[in-house]
């Protein structure tokens, strides 16, 4: 065998192990029930909840509770699905929080009624492209 | 009045650009074909217009810059990204904010290439140019904005306010104009913003250049002479990449919250990728000059490279990231184009590479272990392999899309731990690298055998394991993979250096610029796992509070709360928030925000009372000051240690209503770590929600209690200034009092004064507030009979800030090994510009 061919065998041992890790490392989305059922099976593995906060009749969000030294906080979820879930947060309550329109937390369930967020991401409202003129600017 | 010539003439330069552009690939096209005694006048032709599309180009920029700096919100491009408040630096930052100004910048930057390549060659002009104009016209097709039909090219930046808003105003009145715009992101209004973006698409234009040379080479069939035009221009793309990559971190460090300067976001990743495959095929295109080997190897890296800034540019700008990234930019309906963009040039490169393949000179002899080529082989693969783990799970949300485009249904996501996933690869591949560039660089300039070979790594590799030793000693390292990362470094450093030495000596110091870019990649290596493997969270909370679950023992609490004016112990400092304070244009220190009461017009206020600074009064009570971005409130926060007062630091923070908090740290630099400090929540202080009425009586000399504090009632004073009642002023017979209260908290005394207006018999009551105790206090009643007085208070909760601190040891080695490596490419550009010059005038090319 020549050389180059044991190097070109090393490269691809290489890609593939890549591929192999970058696939088993890969979260996935979930619903908060396949997300229980995968904790229960005892895999910790972060994954992907989209959904929203649980707002009331009048469009507010209810269930957050900010807790005493103000650097975690829980709030109710409501997933994709339309099941209701709190969840833990550890980090201070990010400002624009309750303005919300979709909240996608990544986490893991910690018991049957927790689950806990390592990170979440928030779209909100026209961050990025504002198209409606404020009122206010008239 | 509505302005809109700007945006016509805009408009119209931009077609003329897109017009010109086809045209001048056409005519240079036709330059090549043409018979040796039409060239000279299709030659001439095709200058021209592309002269006429550089100055449309040009003109496009200069338009879209006055619509901004005119403020002319009648264009939602100015709308949106501007606002009256900013200074005319950040307007520059606004001009890229938006999608279609940064294509415009890049746009720019091609002319400029163009034309400097148009000046610097004789024989590639035309092929070179062909590329590069058909390039322009894609790019120059994102902001046409021309409807036809159903069909949308491009996204025009000098669209009016109203004909995409959908605000009723505008039904009413056309003609409408907002007073202001909603302003820049104020994560963008930072000078690295300002100079970070060009830098970054100079570095995405630039890669065009090593790919137009090996298009020209192998459409002209000129398969290997190609490589001495590209070969300082690939390392000018890399080092402009580089340099946009290090200030977008360097942005990141001292701007955004995440407390670091790399995130492995795929934002990021789109960027890190190109530069990884440009460095490697800079590498190979090094070795066929030398030895003609790796030439395939060569036209494919410099393919990919131009490809993944396109393939970046794609996933960044088509809204495919959706929610995977914090930072994508929303779509703007131009994915489709951006992808023909991507494929029309991928074709084209695959077409012609295929065709002319078996053409192309490889050399048949198979390269010795103890060759050049070998080594640097290995290093390029190394290189590619990196950029294929980190383009793969980055391009994950393109799996999804393209599954859901054909019907299927895909949960992957992203790894949930990006930092960790990418960087226990990443990791070792850079060790590996820095290993072979010591290696590498002695086979480079020595013919080498085994014994050769031992003796010369003999003494740098004693060295650096002493240099190592050192280091793992004073930098207390002691995790087995850091100690493998710190040799590796120091081996890079060593080996690298002694050869830089050697250099140096014999007076060929222009050959020095791989050993100093390999140097400085050892520095980033030590840098980076110091920084980062060693940050130190040093704000754990310990304040035993007790909303305690099980589950939550093994999460770390990494924000700590401070009470102001509260000492709190945060492992080697003892740490006191004092407050909220403001920036003054002219002042020299920040001024506290309870000295001033803001005024209906921008970044306007009344000094409360008098501003001193370094013992010098600024403003007197009375006077109208201006505040720096008033949004922007600074939060001070005191470390001491042993009771004595080491450094303050003001990390910024500013609730913003589309964006909430944005938050910027402050860091204490030291030579060898900094201390970083960001915010991560504060006070409302808009509309503090205020607790019921309470009452206390109080006699002058008496004290009593008042939201937990001990008050002092120290006496009264008569009031005679008539300014001192602000609204109510005083009048002839009136009488008007002040009671002074004072509160000790903590080290700091606080006076709260509340007024009382007697006239005829009604009587007007002036409330104390007192925002950092939480405290508004009003004189409700006088009792003369009983000599006190009745005071009435509401309460709410004391000023606090929520902050996170950490220790980053040795993140100057990292800044100053980027500095390093730039010069290095730096000093290689200079060297093999030089040869591709000697090489031109003596006709050869």
């Amino acid at each position: 065998m020549k050389k180059g061919h044991i190097i070109g065998l090393g490269i691809i041992g290489v890609a593939i192990m890549i591929i192999i890790t970058s696939i088993g490392d890969a979260s996935t989305y979930e619903s908060f029930s396949t997300a229980r059922m995968l904790a229960s099976n005892g895999d910790e593995k972060a994954i992907h909840v989209v959904g929203q906060l649980k707002k009331n009749d009048l469009g507010e969000v209810i269930g957050l509770e900010v807790h005493e030294d103000k650097t975690s906080f829980t709030f109710l979820m409501v997933d994709n699905d339309g099941e209701e879930q709190q969840v833990y947060y550890n980090e201070p309550v990010p400002a624009d929080f309750s303005r919300s329109e979709q909240v996608v937390v990544i986490g893991s369930f910690k018991n049957e009624k927790m689950f806990v967020a390592d990170k979440i991401l928030m779209k909100c409202p026209s961050k990025y492209q504002e198209t409606d003129v404020k009122e206010a600017s008239l | 009045m509505m302005n809109t010539f700007v945006g016509n003439l805009g408009h119209f330069m931009a077609i003329i650009a897109f017009v010109t552009a086809i045209i001048t690939a056409f005519s240079y096209y036709n330059y090549i074909k043409a018979s040796e005694l039409e060239k000279a006048s299709w030659r001439r032709f095709s200058r021209v217009i592309f002269y006429i599309h550089s100055i449309a180009s040009v003109g496009i920029a200069i338009a879209l810059f006055e619509i901004i700096y005119n403020h002319r919100f009648e264009y939602f491009y100015a709308y949106s990204h501007s606002s009256k408040a900013l200074p005319v630096h950040y307007m520059i930052s606004s001009f890229w904010e938006g999608q279609e100004g940064a294509f415009i910048l890049w746009i720019f930057w091609n002319v400029v290439l163009g034309l400097i390549l148009i000046h610097t060659n004789k024989f590639w002009e035309g092929p070179v140019m062909v590329v590069f104009a058909l390039v322009q016209a894609f790019l120059v097709s994102m902001i046409l904005g021309v409807v036809i039909g159903d069909l949308k090219i491009g996204s025009s930046p000098f669209i009016l306010l109203r004909d995409i808003s959908e605000a009723p105003i505008f039904q009413i009145n056309p003609d409408f104009i907002p007073k202001d715009g909603t302003g820049l992101n104020p994560l963008l209004q930072n000078i690295w913003m300002v100079i970070h973006p060009p830098t970054l698409f100079l570095g995405y234009a630039s890669t065009l250049v090593p790919f137009a040379f090996l298009m020209g080479g192998l459409a002209m069939k000129r398969y290997s002479e190609w490589v001495r035009p590209a070969l300082p221009w690939a390392i000018f793309s890399a080092m402009i990449l580089g340099m946009g990559i290090i200030m977008g971190a360097y942005w990141a460090y001292v701007t955004l919250n995440f407390g670091g300067y790399w995130n492995w976001d795929p934002v990021e990743n789109a960027v890190y990728v190109p530069w990884l495959i440009m460095v490697a095929a800079i590498h190979t295109m090094i070795t066929y000059k030398k030895s003609s080997t790796a030439l395939k190897t060569s036209i494919v890296l410099v393919i990919a490279s131009f490809i993944l800034v396109l393939y970046a540019t794609f996933l960044v700008r088509s809204g495919v990231l959706g929610d995977s990234s914090v930072h994508s930019f929303t779509d703007l309906g131009l994915s489709g184009q951006l992808l023909i963009y991507m494929l029309f040039f991928l074709a084209i490169a695959i077409f012609l590479s295929i065709k002319e393949w078996k053409h192309i000179p490889t050399s048949e002899k198979e390269a010795s272990v103890y060759s050049r080529e070998f080594w640097i082989f290995i290093g390029a693969t190394t290189l590619g392999l990196m950029a294929f783990q980190v383009i793969l799970p980055t391009s994950i949300p393109v799996y999804n899309a393209i599954v859901e485009g054909l019907g299927g249904i895909s949960n992957m996501a992203p790894p949930a731990d990006q930092v960790g996933f990418y960087t226990k690869f990443q990791l070792w591949f850079a060790v590996a690298l820095a290993l072979l560039t010591g290696v590498g660089q002695y086979f480079w300039w020595n013919k080498m055998d085994k014994q050769e070979l031992k003796d010369t790594l003999v003494t740098p590799y004693i060295i650096s394991m002493i240099v190592a030793a050192i280091i793992i000693t004073l930098g207390k390292v002691y995790d087995i993979s850091y100690i493998v990362v710190v040799l590796a470094g120091a081996f890079t450093i060593v080996a690298n250096g002694s050869i830089l030495i050697k250099l140096i000596k014999a007076k060929t110091f222009k050959l020095s610029g791989g050993s100093l870019a390999h140097i400085g990649l050892g520095m980033v290596l030590i840098g980076v796992m110091f920084s980062s493997g060693y940050s130190d969270t040093i704000s754990i909370n310990m304040s035993g509070m007790t909303y305690k679950k099980d589950w939550e023992d093994d999460l770390n609490k990494q924000n700590v709360l401070l009470w102001i004016n509260k000492p709190l112990q945060m492992k080697d400092y003892t740490v006191i928030y004092r407050g909220r304070y403001k920036k003054v244009k002219g002042v020299p220190d920040y001024v506290k925000a309870d000295l001033l009461q803001s005024l209906d017009e921008v970044n306007a206020a009344v000094a409360l009372n008098d501003i001193e600074a370094k013992g010098k009064t600024y403003a007197s009570k009375g006077d109208t000051v201006s505040i720096v971005l008033e949004e922007n409130s600074y939060f001070k926060v005191e470390y001491y240690q042993e009771d004595e007062l080491k450094f303050t630091l003001f990390p910024m923070s500013q609730p913003n209503p589309t964006m909430g908090l944005i938050s910027s740290p402050d860091s204490k630099r030291y030579l060898s770590k900094d201390l970083y400090t960001h915010v991560s929540a504060i006070n409302d202080y808009e509309d503090p929600e205020w607790k019921e009425d309470q009452f206390e009586n109080a006699e002058p000399g008496g004290q009593f209690f008042m939201n937990d504090f001990v008050t002092y009632f120290e006496g009264t004073e008569l009031i005679s200034d008539p300014q001192e009642l602000k609204d109510l002023s005083l009048k002839e017979g009136d009488v008007a009092i002040r009671a002074k209260l004072s509160i000790m908290d903590n080290d700091v005394k606080r006076l709260i004064e509340p007024m009382f207006l007697i006239r005829d018999n009604q009587v007007g009551k002036v409330a104390a507030i007192d925002s950092d105790l939480g405290i508004k206090v009003e004189i409700d009643n006088i009792l003369p009979e009983e000599g006190k007085f009745v005071f009435k208070y509401n309460t709410y909760q004391k000023d606090y800030v929520v902050m996170k601190a950490s220790v980053k040891p040795f993140i100057n080695v990292l800044w100053l090994g980027t500095i390093i490596m730039l010069f290095g490419f730096g000093t290689a550009i200079f060297r093999r510009y030089d040869e591709f010059t000697k090489m031109r005038n003596k006709g050869l090319e």
